[in-house]
């Protein structure tokens, strides 16, 4: 027995009910770039984009690589006289685990590493076959999840701590800016924007039957 | 132009936003969604004890994270140890007074702010208030969306860790804060994330409710 039914049949226009207050709405087909909000409590309740789809895949293509990027190239150099250190974007996290520190460096790993790696490896599942018009298994638990982790992928506070680190540096040493930064700070672009362009209603349209 | 509430009976999806009809069936097992597969709330659950839990812990911890040591550096032979707030002066001594602003706001203002406004919505939704609730629940929004800028002073202190590693001559260790604060930001980020802003408006009149039952 099937304890739950849906009222909605077609989908637009719709009914949705406000998440930040209840109540219920009706939302007709909206302009590109137009944006729905509740009347009573001003939570969104959607925004329309253009070409969401294609922007969203095109996005976490050149992510996917810049992730690449980031990961496997030198990060930073550390330089005082002769010594030098050099770090990848990992070197943090190993340090706090040998600090046994691992809670530590398993929050910053999940936000900093895992987490982009989650949204960029989910929406590819996800919107790849969509844009083809295919239908994988899981696919609609697979964009709940990476949604679901959205507020833990926290690579632009991540970029902001560089910056504080480098000036807190700048006196002491010489830093030497490795590949890996320059593309992880395109990576956090790229993520907000990928982010931004995407209409998860668009996804969300696209099948009932998913489980 | 008026709306509806939600009809009794209904509920929708955290995730997707379906709107689902439920039988009245409340024999306490999970509804989940069947366009995405979340499970289907009416309220967030517990939302209440678990918000008190989480902000109180966050208290709690914030002490700590604000007395202990947030690092170690030993700079040519010489160790050092700094708090959140002495790296805070340390940069408005040296005159760098922007990023110690942003450090002061992301790490003692914005999760102390927090947990201030999260206890105010709690205390509100105990006294069944009407004080505006717009305003509230636009507090509530920004409350979850500041949130994770608070993790600044971890990441830096990752980057310092990484980085600053050559013996004697100059290295930064984390103290004992680090893990301390890092907890207040968790913490605070998922009292944030359990607590439920519909429960502001349930106290509200519903001039709306009839109509739907009509």
């Amino acid at each position: 027995m099937e304890p739950i039914t849906i009222i909605r049949s077609d989908p637009s226009p719709f009914l949705v009910a406000c998440h930040g207050c209840d109540l219920l709405h009706r939302i007709d087909p909206l302009p590109p770039g137009a944006t729905a909000r509740c009347c009573r409590c001003g939570a969104v309740l959607h925004r329309s984009k253009k070409k969401s789809v294609e922007r969203t895949l095109a996005l976490v293509a050149t992510g996917i690589i810049l992730f690449v990027i980031a990961n496997v190239y030198p990060f930073l150099g550390f330089q005082i006289g002769g010594q030098i250190r050099q770090s990848n974007l990992i070197t943090g996290v190993a340090e706090l685990f040998h600090q046994d520190l691992w809670l530590l460096a398993a929050l910053v790993l999940t936000t900093t590493i895992l987490v982009p790696a989650l949204q960029l490896t989910g929406l590819l599942y996800v919107l790849l076959p969509f844009y083809f018009r295919l239908k994988l298994p899981k696919r609609m638990t697979m964009f709940r999840i990476v949604r679901h982790f959205q507020p833990w992928g926290m690579t632009e506070v991540f970029f902001l701590g560089i910056l504080v680190a480098l000036i807190k540096l700048s006196k002491m040493a010489t830093i030497v800016p490795g590949k890996a930064l320059y593309a992880f700070l395109a990576l956090m672009l790229v993520l907000v924007a990928m982010m931004a362009f995407l209409d998860p209603h668009v996804v969300w349209d696209s099948g009932e039957e998913s489980l | 132009m008026t709306y509806p509430l939600i009809p009794a009976g209904h509920v929708s999806c955290r995730s997707c936003h379906l709107l689902c009809r439920r039988f009245p069936d409340e024999s306490g097992e999970k509804h989940l969604c069947p366009r995405c597969g979340a499970v289907l709330h009416f309220r967030r659950p517990h939302s209440i004890v678990r918000t008190w839990s989480l902000v109180i812990a966050a208290f709690l911890l914030y002490i700590p994270a604000n007395v202990l040591p947030m690092t170690h550096v030993i700079s040519f032979g010489k160790g050092q140890s700094d708090t959140i707030l002495s790296g805070v002066l340390y940069f408005i001594k040296t005159g760098m007074w922007p990023i110690a602003l942003i450090i002061f706001t992301a790490s003692i203002l914005v999760p102390l702010f927090k947990l201030i406004i999260l206890t105010g919505l709690l205390i509100s939704v105990h006294r069944k208030s009407t004080w505006h609730p717009r305003a509230r629940t636009v507090l509530y929004r920004i409350t979850e969306t500041v949130g994770r800028w608070s993790m600044l002073d971890i990441f830096v202190v990752t980057i310092l860790v990484a980085l600053v590693r050559l013996g004697n001559i100059a290295s930064v260790d984390a103290g004992p804060a680090a893990l301390f604060f890092a907890a207040v930001v968790v913490l605070t980020m998922f009292a944030a994330m359990s607590f439920d802003p519909r429960l502001i408006w349930d106290e509200m009149e519903m001039p709306y409710d009839e109509q739907s039952s009509g």
